[in-house]
């Protein structure tokens, strides 16, 4: 069993957000992965970033794919409409369920294997068509559910738990969702919840395909020496290139620009992304100065996180497809079918 | 020359050009110059996997009986490419014509005594008259269109007339392509006895109450009239003419006209994996959403079928058939994708299939296809094929009633859900097997986990055996109901006692009727059931169980409609004969019954 029904114990104190539910209510069943999990973490900051947002449990779908990553929708907003797909293919699920209704908050969990190889042409033309969702990589270098191969993000020179060291080119979501032209592209550390919880909110507002690269280490099959998705490599190497606050729409910004070097990006609802850089030279709006910047940071086998790359002006997949703005699912049969005088008049023309 | 025999509104024209110089719309004003003249009409395009410059031809079939399958006869073929010749005059019927350009000259030692050979310098002509060479090579064959006008006592103020609505916005094209007209009109006039014997009369009331359609573009007005608002595909011929359709219908009846927004969203897919997945996600979030392909597409979307199936998601998926197996000949048909539909996906999996037989029976299943997937939430396949869905069918209009209402099966709204203690997904309540569902976004008691991995009657994921066979019984529970549920048979008795049946099913129909008509008036009758659906009903059962032997004609290699009713019905195989068509080309009427003649001799033989 992947799922355990948890028990449901209301904390008195506990904290209530703008609608009135707490923590608790954007929680899911109990995890099965294995104790201290990458994965756990991030689902902990995912429940967090949907309490502080307030957003209503019924409005959100979860989606995933197969593999360990994949499990965890199960475990985070239990009030939303869970899908697990098949491998590899949650992207074009998503682009159905929000063609089909734009107003729902799209959050999609993938893995390495499921993204990068098996699902390597879904994300990218999910990126591409930019899709308003958060797709979120849980990165960990492995294929866990089948006991410690390889995955396509193993770094050239990584080793495995049995010796096994790596020679193959990895490939990096990053740069890949730039590279094709992503309209935000982040990365976290499932080890570091206070960037997380922000970069999560971020991208659930980012109206566009907001990738979120996790690196959430394998505790099972890739925590040992000489592996470098580990915590304690991470740790080592961890390179956080910027800061990111998320400010809802109804707050201010207090302490503006302290630092000089904070540039806020404003979103389509209003909310904004303030941005502080730990290198005086990155600016985020940049992509061939983001791109060659990652490049030579991977040359010095560093972890570069943050929001790396944003561009909140590319138009999503319903502006491109100019759809109109109330759901296409919740329009009324009346408004769809055309009628008969109409299929009449049609049919003249062909005669 | 020999003596031709008179065929007044009954012969077949083929036209063998070469693909990417215009011909289809010389071709198109030949078929609705015989249709507006009151002749039913059929035209069928065999044309190569290529944009330009391979061997192309028409076949159009005028039959004052309104026959519209392939006869398997040439009455007059109109030979345009050299690269084809000797093939073409091989295969007109004894007795007919073949109009060739005598510009060049042709083969002397391709003769032929029992036809009429015909040159015309259409080539030449068209040098000597149009200017551009491009225009040139075009009008070259709109001149045939003249040729052929006074060959077959084609009505030129019909012509004039069509010219005048197909160019309405470009008045130039309509003088250039009627001179084009008069010279090969004028040219057969002067230098041929006109008309042939082989020639179109007008008839009865000009077709009054008919349209010309191909069956794709049928279809997706069923789509459009069905309330789909998601499309999601992947091109493949000869399916890319549905979602082209459903394009131009949807920017007609469904695009807001001052701001340009669209009550519909087409999503080109960058696989066929994808275009099904989307189909899923976009009814999985309450829209009506299909897919249409082909055969390989199919394959492709095998994954998501076995999960649509499980999960229980209503989905459409439009095959219009071609042929395999693998690319195998994509601008041929066939009937081939029988077995892969029934069964798609890995496990214990079936799904129910509609066989529309020509464009009315498209637009009407195509709307059946997503009731019926909204009420039995399971993927249901529309099995079209090239021939009906990319060829030009004469039908009766296309008729449209506003009192229908969508089927969205059982599908819980808020107000039910609130009232509801809890709801499970795949509760079975009324014994029909088939759950209630709910969409995201609407009520907080509505969340479930769709998952294809093991699941329970509740929605919970499961490894329990007991538990995962209980939901795998239901789904057979629903496959029941599924039977009830499609549409049925159509039989048409002999009108006499008959040991034979004969049981076909999509675009093999006219042929089948022609076959038996003509059989009658030997003396041999058969008795008639055209299949509409898988699963089968008892009427499937009853009408095999009546016959001494009952011939199943279809378009494939291994009698694939004939395994499906041995394995569903327990049909004796020795009863179970098959006739088989599988060349790629439309079944004709001669070869269903030479095999029945056939069979029914050697049975008295013996």
């Amino acid at each position: 069993m992947t799922y355990i029904k948890k028990p449901r114990i209301d904390l008195p104190g506990r904290g209530r957000n703008e609608i009135g539910l707490t923590m608790r209510d954007y929680e899911g069943g109990l995890s099965t992965l294995c104790a201290g999990c990458g994965h756990d973490s991030i689902t902990a900051a995912i429940v967090q970033a949907f309490f502080e947002l307030s957003t209503p449990p019924e409005s959100v779908i979860k989606l995933s794919g197969i593999g360990c990553s994949s499990k965890t929708p199960a475990y985070f907003v239990s009030g939303a409409h869970g899908f697990n797909s098949v491998h590899g293919r949650m992207p074009s699920v998503a682009t159905g369920a929000m063609a089909a209704n734009r107003d729902l908050v799209c959050i999609a969990v993938s893995g390495d294997g499921d993204s990068l190889s098996i699902g390597f042409g879904q994300f990218g033309h999910v990126v591409r068509r930019n899709l308003n969702m958060l797709y979120i990589i849980e990165n960990n270098g492995v294929y866990g559910l089948t006991k410690g191969q390889f995955s396509a993000s193993a770094d050239p020179g990584s080793k495995a738990k049995k010796g096994e060291v790596n020679v193959m080119q990895s490939i990096d979501p990053v740069s890949t969702a730039i590279a094709l032209g992503g309209s935000f592209v982040a990365r976290g550390f499932s080890g570091d919840r206070a960037q997380l919880v922000p970069l999560i909110k971020a991208g659930i507002r980012h109206r566009g395909c907001a990738v979120l690269d996790v690196i959430s280490p394998c505790v099972t099959f890739n925590d040992h020496e000489g592996s470098t998705k580990s915590y304690a490599y991470t740790r080592e190497n961890y390179h956080p290139a910027v800061y990111t606050d998320f400010v809802p729409p109804a707050e201010q910004i207090e302490a503006e620009q302290k630092d000089g070097e904070a540039t806020t990006v404003t979103m389509h609802d209003g909310s904004r992304i303030k941005l502080r850089k730990a290198d005086n030279a990155y600016d985020p709006s940049d992509r061939s100065a983001v791109m060659h910047y990652l490049e030579d940071r991977r040359t010095k086998g560093e972890v570069v996180t943050g929001l790396l790359y944003i561009d909140e002006d590319l138009p999503e997949m319903h502006a491109i497809a100019q759809t109109e703005a109330e759901p296409l699912s919740g329009r009324a049969f009346s408004d769809l079918s055309p009628g008969a005088a109409a299929l009449a008049k049609l049919q003249k023309g062909m005669r | 020359m020999s003596a031709a025999q008179s065929r007044v509104n009954d012969f077949v024209v083929k036209i063998g050009t070469v693909n990417g110089t215009g011909s289809a719309s010389a071709n198109g004003l030949l078929m609705k110059a015989l249709f507006r003249m009151g002749i039913p009409v059929t035209g069928k395009n065999m044309f190569p996997s290529n944009i330009q410059g391979l061997p192309t031809w028409y076949e159009i079939r005028a039959n004052k009986d309104g026959y519209m399958a392939r006869s398997g006869r040439v009455d007059v073929m109109v030979a345009m490419n050299a690269q084809t010749y000797k093939q073409d005059l091989a295969e007109v019927s004894p007795g007919g014509f073949l109009i060739y350009d005598s510009t060049w000259p042709r083969e002397h030692t391709l003769q032929r005594d029992d036809i009429t050979v015909l040159g015309v310098p259409l080539a030449k002509m068209a040098n000597e008259h149009f200017k551009v060479a491009r225009v040139r090579i075009l009008m070259k064959n709109v001149a045939y269109v003249g040729v052929l006008a006074a060959l077959l006592n084609l009505d030129l103020e019909i012509i004039k007339q069509l010219l005048t609505e197909t160019f309405a916005d470009k008045p130039k094209l309509v003088d250039s392509n009627l001179e084009a007209i008069m010279l090969g009109y004028d040219y057969a006039m002067a230098q041929f006895t006109c008309p042939l014997p082989v020639r179109a009369e007008k008839m009865g009331n000009g077709n009054e109450g008919k349209v010309l359609i191909e069956g794709n573009a049928a279809a997706a007005l069923g789509a459009v009239y069905a309330g789909a608002t998601v499309g999601a595909w992947y091109p493949i011929t000869p399916s890319t003419s549905v979602m082209d359709a459903f394009k131009s219908y949807c920017d007609m009846f469904r695009t807001d006209p001052e701001t340009g927004e669209r009550r519909f969203c087409i999503i080109q897919a960058e696989d066929e994996l994808a275009a099904a997945g989307m189909v899923l996600g976009a009814n999985w979030a309450g829209a009506r959403a299909f897919t249409p392909t082909s055969g390989p597409g199919i394959s492709l979307m095998s994954e998501f079928i076995g999960f649509a199936y499980y999960a229980e998601i209503p989905s459409v998926f439009m095959d219009i058939q071609r042929v395999g197996p693998s690319t195998g000949m994509p601008t041929r048909t066939q009937q081939c994708d029988l077995m892969l539909a029934a069964f798609a996906s890995h496990g214990d999996t079936r799904h129910p299939i509609l066989l529309p037989k020509d464009p009315n029976e498209c637009f009407e299943l195509s709307v059946k296809a997503f009731d019926l997937a909204d009420r039995l939430q399971t993927p249901v396949f529309f099995l079209s094929d090239l021939d009906i869905g990319m060829n030009d069918w004469m039908i009766d209009e296309l008729q449209w009633d506003d009192g229908y209402q969508p089927d969205r099966g059982k599908m819980l709204g808020p107000a039910e859900l609130e009232t509801m203690e809890k709801f499970h997904r795949y509760l079975d309540e009324d014994g029909d097997g088939i759950p209630k569902r709910t969409l995201p976004g609407k009520h907080p008691k509505g969340a479930y986990f769709v998952r294809g991995s093991g699941h329970n009657r509740y929605g919970g994921y499961t490894e329990d055996a007991e538990e995962y066979q209980d939901v795998l019984d239901r789904l057979l529970v629903k496959w029941e109901t599924a039977k009830q549920l499609v549409p049925g048979p159509e039989i048409r008795h002999a009108g006499k006692h008959a040991d034979y049946g004969i049981i076909a099913f999509g675009s093999s129909h006219g042929a089948v009727t022609e076959a038996l008509d003509g059989l009658a008036e030997e003396g041999i009758h058969a008795d008639y059931m055209r299949l509409r659906a898988f699963p089968f009903n008892e009427e499937v059962e009853a009408f095999i169980a009546a016959h001494k032997t009952v011939f199943v004609v279809e378009q494939n290699r291994d009698a694939q409609m004939r395994s499906l009713l041995m394995v569903e019905l327990d049909a004796p195989a020795d009863k179970l004969v098959s006739v088989l068509h599988y060349n790629g080309l439309p079944i004709p009427s001669d070869c269903i019954a030479e095999a029945l003649r056939e069979h029914i001799a050697k049975e008295a033989a013996a």
